[in-house]
């Protein structure tokens, strides 16, 4: 207990240090003017359309599938889930960073963390509302959704899974919304232009909030209790998204190591996702001094471990069914390792773990510019490691593929599957951008406080 | 006590009025374009029909009033979920007998009208091991007792019924492909796009029985055909093996039947060492096999077939 107490005295005195150094506390205007939303400039006007117009053409292609059926993808029966689910997986992967971030690092009574929980909220809110989405999107009778709740059944493993999502979204809804409360109030006060247009939009979100000593004690209170729900829930929906595919007999998919080895993969994907918005957010809106390089720093460590046990999940997936080579475990891991799917498969294990792991263990490494780069890296190889998780297993079946058209037998996403899948991740981007545009990304109110303490302790010494 | 009793009347007159207004209300919402309308003139014939009236009263009505029952299902959907009380179908595939003509294929899908490309009854060139002997091996719906399928079914959309038969409901069926993904035996197949179904079957009542008339996004796959069993016929394939190669019956009877030959289920597993699919995932498949053994064809008479799927 001494020495747990003993070590974070120290980290302690090293961020204080680190703080004193490297920034002088800034005053509350200061600190206002720097973080309440701004509008978009030239390049944020383009990346928006971007932005959109691949979210048109994404809809576009989801109102074929919905005239002409599944048809126009090109999933069939043996290959009965695509590239889809495997979007729906990276999405609910990247959602996990929330729990992480939040609460996992305010439980440990980590306060660096603090400029970073908002983005990575808004990351697990918008993951959450498309994983929904993509799956609704995935059915062949979306019509029939309500099934779900007239005749659901609970020993359905999507039974679960539909409850655990609900259950993630609101509770990082709120953990989103809660810690707003006394930005909304400094945002109702400050009228100016750039975010006078969501005047109404403040008031109604957060008029009530007066900053009283009892709203405040109440609001610690329910932010700290959500925290605490939202571990076992976030562990909750990403287990039971390994259910799906480990409840079933197939080679590649029926692992006891599933669950495990998909939330290490989460946190990895999550955490590299925040490094990519922390950098961008940070260069665009001029956040040096509120996401400094000590962040970086720091999150670099938290990507280099998450890497690791990632790593070690991984090797316990795939090389202890290889030493054995059952039979139909045998042609799907060879089809991986050195069969058609061995570019995609070396591709996910080096540029989505091993590099990273290797740029980020240096000092050097985890810098802001290498660690955006670090952090695309495992992003992009994540989601090519979904779609390995997926696919290359439907494609060994216990009995061979006879009897059927040639194009049954392999599978390429069509290209409205790709403008869907694509669509579907350029409106996650999207809610992103127009919250960052509505609302602070960094909280205004806790950054205020914290350098209050920092100027008051500098006082005192 | 007087006024409580008068209350009590009260509330029930209440509810009697209450009831009978929201009836009036309930009817008045129900169009009249059903099938039974009175409303528009009717030509009397001058013809009377005694009917039996749902009081029990002899009625004599005029034939004009009569008019055809559109097709209407024999059974509900409970019924159907339930399926035939005391029978638990078995079916058993004699691999000594197969030559690959498909014919049961094709009678199959025929019959159930499936979509080009897609089978439900996939006859498989099979290969156990390098050097043993290649075969025909007939696969269809396993019908397991323990079935993985219904299991992961979020909806009940498919279900388990007394008689050991696996059926879908399309009705319900909400296209999530949990069921594809969970079979080990691959005997699932999905209605991608709109199904291309005659106009007879197409209007067709829609029951889970006959599986028909398919409807888009939706799983299909092999029924056992109860609505051929509850006829007390045979199913499709079984009907159209030439050689006898499936055989299918009752287990509780102990009897299965080709149409020509019937054998006693128990005997005929014991003596030719009959085996079920993957009985190491703990399936409990209802189809069994009987080895190739002293076969009646040679395998490479059927590889004609094979190719022509090529």
């Amino acid at each position: 207990m001494n020495l747990v107490w003993k070590i974070k005295q120290r980290s302690c005195n090293k961020i204080k240090k680190y703080k004193v150094e490297n920034n002088n506390p800034i005053s509350r205007d200061r600190i206002i003017n720097d973080l309440v939303p701004k509008q978009f400039g030239k390049r944020g006007m383009i990346w928006t359309s971007i932005l959109i117009l691949i979210c048109l053409i994404g809809a576009y292609a989801y109102y074929r599938q919905l005239t002409k059926g599944l048809v126009v993808t090109n999933m069939r029966d043996y290959v009965s889930w695509g590239i889809y689910i495997s979007n729906f997986v990276f999405f609910v992967a990247i959602s996990l960073v929330g729990s992480l971030i939040t609460a996992i690092l305010r439980l440990a009574d980590v306060h660096w963390s603090t400029p970073l929980t908002r983005i990575a909220e808004i990351i697990a809110v918008s993951a959450i509302v498309f994983a929904s989405l993509i799956i609704i999107v995935d059915m062949g009778r979306p019509e029939r959704f309500m099934n779900l709740f007239l005749h659901g059944r609970l020993q359905s493993p999507i039974i679960w899974d539909v409850t655990v999502i609900t259950t993630y979204f609101f509770i990082s809804l709120f953990l989103l919304y809660l810690p707003l409360l006394p930005d909304l109030k400094i945002l109702i006060a400050h009228r100016k232009p750039s975010v006078n247009k969501f005047h109404k939009l403040y008031v109604f979100l957060g008029s009530f909030w007066k900053g009283h000593k009892e709203q405040f004690r109440l609001n610690d209170k329910s932010i700290n209790i959500l925290c605490v729900m939202i571990i076992p829930v976030a562990f909750c929906i990403h287990t039971v998204t390994s259910w799906l595919f480990a409840t079933t007999y197939r080679p590649g998919w029926d692992s006891t190591n599933f669950g495990a080895y998909f939330i290490s993969g989460a946190f990895l994907v999550g955490a590299g996702a925040v490094v990519v918005a922390m950098y961008v957010f940070r260069r665009y809106y001029k956040l040096e001094k509120y996401i400094t390089e000590f962040h970086f720093e720091k999150m670099g460590k938290i990507v280099v471990m998450l890497g690791l046990l990632y790593l070690y999940f991984n090797i316990n997936e795939y090389l202890i069914p290889a030493f054995k080579m059952k039979k139909a475990e045998e042609e799907h891991l060879r089809e991986l390792f050195s069969g058609s799917y061995s570019i995609m498969f070396w591709f996910a294990i080096f540029v989505g773990m091993l590099i990273p792991i290797f740029i980020l263990i240096t000092k050097k490494g985890r810098k802001p510019l290498p660690m955006f780069i670090a952090g695309i890296m495992v992003v992009v190889g994540a989601w090519f490691k979904r779609y390995l998780i997926v696919t290359p297993t439907l494609l060994h079946p216990f009995l061979p593929m006879q009897n059927v058209p040639e194009s049954y037998k392999h599978y390429f996403p069509s290209w409205e599957e790709w403008a869907i899948a694509m669509g579907s991740l350029a409106g996650a981007l999207l809610v992103i951008t127009f919250f960052v545009r509505i609302l602070p990304i960094i909280p205004i109110y806790e950054t205020i406080i914290e350098q209050n303490e920092e100027s008051q302790k500098d006082i005192a010494v | 006590m007087s006024e409580s009793n008068k209350d009590h009347h009260n509330s029930r007159r209440n509810f009697l009025i209450g009831g009978i207004s929201s009836a009036a209300a309930l009817a008045g919402c129900l169009d009249n374009n059903h099938s039974f309308k009175t409303d528009e003139p009717v030509q009397l014939t001058g013809e009377k029909v005694k009917l039996l009236s749902v009081d029990g009263d002899i009625i004599e009505i005029d034939r004009a009033f009569l008019k055809p029952v559109p097709d209407l299902p024999s059974l509900t959907n409970d019924e159907e979920r339930k399926g035939i009380a005391g029978k638990k179908f078995v079916m058993v595939i004699d691999l000594a007998r197969c030559k690959n003509l498909r014919k049961c294929q094709s009678a199959c899908n025929h019959m159930h009208q499936i979509h080009p490309g897609q089978n439900w009854i996939k006859v498989l060139g099979m290969e156990d091991s390098i050097h043993s002997a290649p075969y025909w091996q007939p696969t269809t719906c396993m019908h397991c007792d323990e079935p993985p399928c219904v299991k992961v079914c979020p909806v009940d959309a498919t279900f388990k019924r007394q008689d050991g038969i696996v059926l879908i409901d399309s009705d319900r069926c909400i296209g999530c492909r949990f069921c594809m993904a969970a079979c080990p035996y691959s005997t699932r197949v999905f209605n991608w796009e709109e199904p291309q179904l005659e106009e007879k079957v197409a209007e067709q009542h829609y029951s889970c029985e006959t599986s028909m008339p398919q409807k888009k996004g939706t799983v299909g796959k092999c029924d056992f055909c109860p609505d051929m069993s509850r006829k007390g016929e045979l199913p499709h394939c079984v009907q159209a093996c030439p050689n006898g190669v499936f055989m299918f019956g009752d287990l509780n009877e102990d009897s299965v039947t080709n149409g020509s030959e019937t054998f006693r289920f128990s005997d005929l597993i014991k003596e030719k060492a009959g085996y079920r699919l993957m009985e190491d995932l703990g399936t409990k498949p209802s189809v069994y096999y009987l080895p190739p053994v002293n076969r009646n064809f040679p395998y490479e008479s059927g590889l004609e077939n094979q190719t022509k799927e090529l």
